[in-house]
């Protein structure tokens, strides 16, 4: 049975990635599991400077979902190279999808630059979409103009593959994802969160403290599926599929809408070895479904 | 891991205590992170403090808040829960201090009773002050009483002394203090008392174990997640 993976950047043993944001630096944990069983996974988004984010609440929970405003809280790329990436290290000999966020196009143009020189980086991928920053993120995910030109400058300084992390929040993600492929994109990476809200009803206040947060869980997999499912037929670039993964079977139907790998997200935060759950079960499911290489899968439902 | 419920029964209004099978040594203020169901609603897992660890059997106390406790509240013995546990940094017992002071407001009183049973087995003088609502809402007072004096406070004056803990705080000898409760009664004793105590803190998880920034706040000593560096926090590097 095949579930290896070739990728721009990436050479991955199974399709399974944690997403960025659920899976901090990786050695967190790596005491509930050895993270090399992983194909790879993306580090938590990474900015320039330190940020502190939101002010909290920033967690609010939904029907099979969740809303979160964390607003990339991070250490900064200085320390993220000398603190974080030696300290995953020590547990962890594969290759990272590093996570690049910024407030403007300077800034993911200089981190990428940054980034990209690192041994343990595999490849990029460029956060245009998260819906928790009041200074760029998202904007740049929702014009096809900006996403066209970040691209573009980012494509220039990397020296790995570059993925663009598109947001949901638009009209026409099609156009978007072209625009990227066109400017130079390895690959894409999506859908990252909704953006929603919920309110308290004993003080019918927003429950967040950012009032405003993204929707992600099992609540958003038709939506991320419909959107891989356009893309896939619109572009030829690999895309990485999310959105609501919970199981094996949910990685079989990302990648039967069209994505070449899969990255696991707020499962990880309901259980810590979702992951491993995932990457276990992925080879019964597929004898299940009478599968034997995840390459032939790929975009199947198009067939 | 999965745990047996051994025993689960209402104490107070709204609160249950629920004993579970387990051989786990835990520090006084840390937590377990409960996964109420096999489903995707509710989605997230709930942090819950440990009331008690003796014998192979791990004790918690939660009051019902929303549908995920409520749900909680309805399963029976013999049913298994999926649980993470030894979650957060407890409360550092090994402090020089002899005669300490533990404040509980509401269904912040549970882990105080774990904490005085640790805290007296080195000796330590026990007072405790808990706060709640009304007298249909009182629980702990009369096993937290093993270990020292209890004063009991109501807002509505149905039960105890009326008024809140801080009413009888002023009146108390103490050397160091140790507290769970609401936010409010936490930054009441911080401005009273800025010295000597440790405060455990509550808010909004998504992980509970570190992998997620949903629950960091700013310290003097740098960021802290609640649920690895907290819940518990010296009162000296609060801001």
């Amino acid at each position: 049975m095949k579930m290896k993976i070739s990728l721009p950047g990436l050479d991955l043993d199974n399709p399974i990635i944690p997403a960025s944001g659920t899976f901090g630096f990786g050695y967190e944990f790596s005491k509930y599991y050895d993270i090399n069983i992983l194909g790879s996974f993306m580090t938590k988004g990474t900015t320039l400077e330190e940020r502190f984010g939101n002010q909290t609440p920033r967690i609010a929970e939904t029907a099979a979902g969740m809303l979160n405003a964390v607003g990339l809280q991070n250490p900064g790329v200085e320390k993220v190279i000398t603190e974080e990436f030696p300290k995953l290290k020590r547990v962890y000999n594969k290759k990272v999808i590093a996570n690049v966020s910024g407030n403007t196009i300077e800034d993911y143009v200089k981190l990428s630059d940054i980034l990209s020189k690192e041994p343990i980086v595999g490849a990029l991928e460029i956060n245009i979409s998260c819906p928790n920053v009041k200074h760029g993120g998202m904007a740049f995910g929702t014009s096809a103009e900006l996403a066209s030109e970040i691209t573009r400058k980012v494509k220039k300084v990397s020296k790995k593959p570059i993925y663009i992390k598109l947001s949901p929040n638009v009209t026409n993600i099609v156009e978007i994802a072209k625009a990227c492929e066109s400017a130079g994109a390895d690959g894409l990476t999506m859908i990252n969160t909704l953006v929603g809200m919920r309110i308290d009803l004993k003080n019918a206040k927003p429950v967040l403290a950012n009032k405003i947060g993204g929707l992600s869980g099992p609540a958003i997999k038709p939506v991320a599926l419909r959107m891989i499912y356009q893309v896939y037929k619109a572009v030829n670039i690999p895309i990485i599929g999310m959105g609501g993964v919970m199981n094996a079977y949910d990685v079989i139907e990302m990648m039967y809408a069209g994505a070449s790998a899969v990255a696991v997200g707020s499962a990880n935060l309901v259980d810590p070895m979702a992951c491993k759950n995932i990457i276990d079960d992925l080879p019964k499911v597929m004898s299940e479904l009478n599968i034997n290489n995840l390459n032939e899968i790929i975009g199947r439902a198009h067939e | 891991m999965k745990l047996e419920i051994k025993k689960h029964v209402p104490i107070a209004k709204d609160v249950y205590e629920m004993v579970l099978d387990c051989n786990v040594h835990m520090k006084p203020g840390q937590f377990i992170n409960i996964k109420i169901n096999d489903s995707h609603i509710p989605f997230l897992r709930r942090p819950i403090s440990v009331a008690n660890i003796e014998g192979g059997e791990l004790t918690i106390i939660y009051k019902v808040f929303g549908e995920g406790t409520k749900e909680l509240s309805q399963r029976k013995v013999g049913e298994e829960l999926d649980c993470l546990l030894s979650l957060g940094n407890g409360f550092d017992i090994s402090i020089k201090e002899d005669s300490i002071l533990l404040v509980g407001g509401g269904c912040g009183v549970p882990p105080l009773f774990y904490l005085a049973k640790e805290l007296s087995k080195k000796g330590k003088k026990i007072t405790s002050v808990l706060g709640f609502s009304s007298k249909e809402d009182v629980f702990l007072e009369k096993r937290l009483g093993e270990y020292g004096d209890v004063f009991v406070t109501t807002d509505d004056g149905s039960y105890g002394i009326k008024g809140n803990v801080m009413d009888i705080i002023k009146d108390l000898d103490f050397d160091y203090y140790m507290t769970c409760g609401p936010e409010a009664m936490l930054l009441a004793l911080k401005s009273n008392y800025p010295k000597n105590g440790q405060l455990s803190f509550e808010e909004r998880m998504g992980c509970g174990f570190g992998a997620c920034m949903g629950c960091s706040c700013e310290t003097l000593t740098g960021y802290k997640r609640i649920c690895v560096e907290g819940p518990v926090i010296k009162v000296e590097e609060l801001i």
